[in-house]
């Protein structure tokens, strides 16, 4: 096994990848926690489309392509926020038609330049090679400052999740919060959308939370628990993909599957004693 | 003392009225029910209480003795709630939350006022127990405990005994009103339960869009038989 690793580690690309993506897991699933239980995890699905649309404008111009997705991603962040909390158009359809526009727009874009290519399949389910030294360390200060962000506010995500009027009413600024949410998963999926793909990066958020809800009893138990099946999961996912040449987002995905299916029988084992 | 005063508070959704010229004020350690019909404005005033809705014109002031978002509130629960993973704990924790300004972790004296209110409402057994797992009236002591941490001068209580069966009922409405005595709480309620309300309270506020009779449960009593010698029950 740990000549498995020895191999896999002497690609420079493989431990580009591995380092961005254990960190983008970790801030994703503990995100993942809040969105799933607010009921938003759909916004990282939009949130993931439309960082496609942008990826794909950025290419298609020439220009770097974290320095054009992430703005783009974290206004739309905000605006997926709004309307799911108060607009004529339900949130969830109102995702979709970002979601379906912003890929509409990605695809055309490409194929009116470059051609339909390797770079979209790679965007939409993701390329260990994508990752260039510079976006190694973009993704590693970002992942940081989400990580951190995260820590300090711990408390105040716990109550506007919990109880959202509860905390406003006791002088949490709920829409703050909520922003920041948003705010912190847009940067976490450009980061990691180019491992994982358009299409695979939600799972990233979605299944962790999932998986530890399904035997944690409490939130911090569940926010720790979410933080390291992801990145296990990750580096399992990548270490199947180095050895059977699987695509490395799926593969992660596929442990995750497995994961929250173990937990499921586990969870149901404890609870019927 | 006034603790909380309302003056000509109007309130509009769009262009509905759901507040006119609302006024009333309530004295330090008052028990006040506010009833009335579906779409009255009762949760409207609550949320008004609260800060949560912007009036658009009138005001709410509070006595001297509530110091900012120095307020309990036990809202209704929400579908969010029912499949959460948090220990009683947490949930009591986070009440303590609008003392702690820009501090990023709990101190020793907000954890042990957490223990303090769950021994308070005889729920220090369930202290790691899942908020999910907890039966209806469990979960609504728990959320107590979590007002109690937040304020222990004022509590806001939204038809807190919606969905709960009658025994839960009455624990539910002992332990107000043992706040309400013992621990000098001032209460409000708003509830359908018109009949407890008029045991329990000192005060009715009975509203629709604005106050029809806002005075004591014997006034109030009164009021309905349609005796209307006393003068001074009848505002708005």
């Amino acid at each position: 096994m740990v000549s498995i690793w020895q191999e896999m580690f002497s690609y420079s690309f493989m431990v580009r990848a591995v380092l961005v993506g254990s960190a983008v897991s970790l801030c994703a699933a503990l995100l993942g926690v809040s969105l799933v239980l607010k009921r938003y995890s759909m916004i990282g699905d939009g949130l993931s489309h439309v960082g496609f649309g942008a990826l794909s404008i950025a290419m298609a111009m020439n220009l770097a392509p974290l320095k054009i997705a992430v703005p783009v991603v974290v206004i739309a962040a905000f605006f997926l926020l709004r309307i799911s909390q108060n607009s004529k158009i339900k949130g969830d359809a109102a995702i979709g038609l970002i979601s379906s526009s912003a890929i509409a727009i990605g695809v055309t874009v490409t194929s009116l330049t470059s051609g339909l290519n390797a770079d979209i399949n790679s965007y939409m389910f993701g390329s260990v090679l994508a990752m260039t030294s510079s976006d190694v360390k973009i993704s590693i200060v970002l992942s940081v400052i989400v990580f951190l962000l995260f820590l300090i506010c711990y408390d105040r995500i716990f109550a506007t999740t919990f109880d959202e009027s509860f905390a406003k009413a006791t002088g949490v600024n709920v829409e703050v919060y909520n922003m920041l949410i948003a705010f912190l998963t847009a940067i976490t999926i450009v980061l990691g959308m180019r491992i994982m793909g358009t299409m695979l990066i939600s799972s990233l958020i979605i299944f962790p939370a999932l998986t530890s809800m399904r035997i944690f009893n409490s939130f911090k138990r569940v926010m720790i628990s979410s933080g390291i099946i992801s990145v296990v999961c990750f580096f399992v996912g990548m270490t199947v993909s180095f050895l059977y040449s699987t695509p490395a987002g799926a593969s992660v995905v596929l442990v995750n599957a497995a994961v929250f299916l173990l937990f499921s029988i586990i969870g149901l084992v404890i609870r019927r004693r | 003392m006034a603790i909380l005063s309302c003056k000509n508070l109007n309130v509009q959704y769009d262009n509905q009225v759901a507040l006119k010229d609302v006024n009333f004020d309530l004295e330090d350690g008052d028990y006040l029910c506010i009833i009335g019909d579906n779409g009255s404005g009762k949760s409207t005033l609550m949320k008004s209480i609260l800060g949560l809705v912007t009036p658009k014109s009138g005001s709410i002031q509070y006595g001297a003795q509530l110091k900012n978002h120095d307020i309990g509130y036990l809202p209704q629960q929400t579908i969010v709630q029912r499949d959460f993973p948090a220990s009683v704990y947490e949930v009591v924790l986070s009440g303590c939350l609008n003392k702690r300004g820009w501090r990023p972790f709990y101190s020793k004296e907000e954890k042990q006022r957490a223990i303090n209110n769950l021994k308070k409402l005889k729920i220090e057994h369930l202290k790691n127990k899942c908020y999910r797992d907890l039966s209806g009236g469990q979960q609504q002591r728990v959320l107590i405990a979590r007002a109690l941490c937040a304020s222990e001068k004022i509590l806001l209580l939204d038809e807190p005994v919606t969905g709960l069966d009658p025994v839960t009922t009455k624990h539910l409405y002992d332990i107000i009103e043992e706040l309400n005595r013992d621990y000098k709480m001032s209460i409000i309620m708003v509830t359908h339960d018109m009949n407890s309300g008029l045991e329990h309270a000192t005060k009715i506020l009975r509203l629709n869009k604005e106050v029809v009779f806002y005075g004591t449960p014997d006034e109030y009593l009164c009021f309905t038989n349609s005796c209307h010698h006393i003068g001074a029950v009848k505002h708005g």
